[in-house]
């Protein structure tokens, strides 16, 4: 185990840019965050309102509910992380830290890997933590609820990692709200499906791992490509 | 000339040179045809009205705008080529202080220099924002500082390359001494002279004249002026 740190440390020392840029980008993120908890908890408090209305417009029954409720939260997760998407880029570009991101000595697709994790940590992590109260109002059983959480938490990092692209595509954009939600809402489809219809297939009784081995190779294929095309875009919008 | 800190000096020299650049923005071409070369030692002041590319001048200098025309060779190599290797060996302070409100000044700096891959220690960090005039605003966030305290805060990179923490052989820097009181502009001009006796770099804009010349010995430090 020694030998093994010894190792490692002596990795980091040969290339100290993976994890240091990445890191370092992810720490000053969550602090930044953790400093403006108005803008984190707007979001949230969103997400836990539009899931909530339903219930309230729909009325009592059970069945119908306990249907329809999948589909409800994934959709108001969406909507949700849109939100502080929005603002992934735009503030970085704003007070000139975006350009120095580019002239860094770390290569910027890993630093791009930082802020979207710090922003699935900000958003993504905590819907899937609340939904479990969510599903109170839907009557979801604890294993169905189970099933919902952790489609979340599979899911939710992927629209970061998409909704990375769209954020760098329409950085420094008038109007980059809308746009962006036009650009990247299509791409989420497919995790909205198959994350809602995890849940759905496990009401059925049917098995779920196909569902979930489709939304790894999501979050696998995203997880690769969306920082690079992501970087490649904040390169052509900072022109 | 001695390396200093982790940076040789001697396989190439450390040559900045613009070769038939052109810059056009739109339909317009804010200018052509721009060739200077500029040695260790040397300051760049680069000139203009409003609006004549200053600016743009510059972000390309630093790879952030590529030349519509011609290229930018740094030891003989075009930038576009070099990526992190050539950011590594530079500076750029644009015209935004590239500091995040909610963030103190110590934390900012040491930010900036992880990003540069040179980790920096808490005492020469907190040095540096002395050095700055940031003493008792060390750990006060951004946003309650004023505009000057901002842009000293921003320069405080530039006076870690005294204590050799964060070397870079390149400076650029946008208006360097906007909304900088006389004593910090003395403080900035000190700063450049002594980057340039240490055989870097410097180029920047100004609308003022740069108060290097107030120093005595300005003879020495050789001084290109390219109108824009």
């Amino acid at each position: 185990m020694k030998a093994f740190l010894a190792a490692s440390s002596g990795e980091n020392a040969a290339f100290p840019g993976v994890l240091q840029g990445i890191r370092c980008v992810l720490v000053r993120d969550l602090r930044i965050a953790l400093r403006r908890r108005a803008d984190t908890l707007a979001a949230l408090i969103f997400f836990v309102m539009v899931v909530s209305l339903f219930p309230l417009a729909i009325g009592p029954e059970a069945a119908l509910l306990r249907t329809i409720a999948p589909g409800v939260v994934w959709v108001a997760a969406l909507l949700a992380s849109m939100l502080s998407l929005v603002r992934m880029f735009a503030d970085d570009y704003q007070d000139g830290t975006l350009e120095q991101m580019l002239l860094s000595a770390h290569p910027l697709a890993l630093l791009v890997l930082g802020k979207i994790a710090a922003h699935w940590l900000g958003s993504g992590l905590l819907l899937a933590l609340v939904s479990p109260l969510l599903a109170l109002q839907f009557d979801l059983s604890p294993a169905a609820t189970g099933v919902l959480v952790a489609s979340l938490l599979l899911g939710t990092p992927v629209l970061s990692l998409i909704g990375a692209i769209g954020a760098a595509l329409t950085v420094g954009l008038r109007g980059a709200g809308v746009l962006l939600s036009l650009l990247v809402l299509p791409l989420c489809i497919p995790v909205l499906i198959f994350g809602a219809g995890s849940v759905q297939a496990h009401h059925a009784g049917l098995d779920i791992s196909g569902y979930f081995s489709l939304l790894g190779a999501f979050l696998a294929l995203t997880l690769v490509g969306a920082p690079l095309a992501a970087a490649a875009a904040l390169r052509i919008a900072i022109e | 000339m001695e390396g200093v800190g982790n940076y040789r000096v001697g396989q190439y020299p450390d040559i900045l040179e613009l070769r038939d650049v052109a810059c056009v923005r739109g339909a317009r071409t804010l200018f052509s045809g721009v060739t200077c070369q500029l040695r260790p030692g040397e300051l760049l002041r680069v000139r203009g009205a409003n609006g004549a590319g200053k600016t743009s001048l510059l972000r390309m200098l630093c790879g952030l705008l590529e030349p519509t025309q011609g290229q930018v060779l740094w030891r003989g190599q075009n930038i576009a080529g070099l990526k992190e290797e050539f950011s590594a060996g530079l500076i750029y302070l644009g015209h935004a202080a590239a500091l995040k409100d909610d963030l103190t000044p110590l934390e900012n700096l040491q930010v900036a220099c992880t990003l540069a891959a040179q980790p920096l220690a808490l005492a020469d960090a907190r040095r540096a924002l002395e050095d700055a005039g940031l003493r008792g605003h060390q750990n006060t966030q951004v946003r309650r500082l004023s505009q000057g305290q901002r842009r000293r805060s921003a320069l405080a990179l530039l006076a870690l390359a005294q204590t050799q923490v964060r070397w870079a052989p390149l400076w650029v820097l946008d208006e360097p001494f906007n909304a900088l009181d006389a004593d910090a502009c003395t403080w900035l001009a000190g700063l450049i002279k002594a980057q340039l006796d240490r055989a870097g770099t410097v180029v920047l804009t100004s609308h003022q004249d740069v108060p290097l010349g107030n120093s005595g010995d300005a003879g020495d430090a050789p001084h290109q002026v390219l109108a824009l």
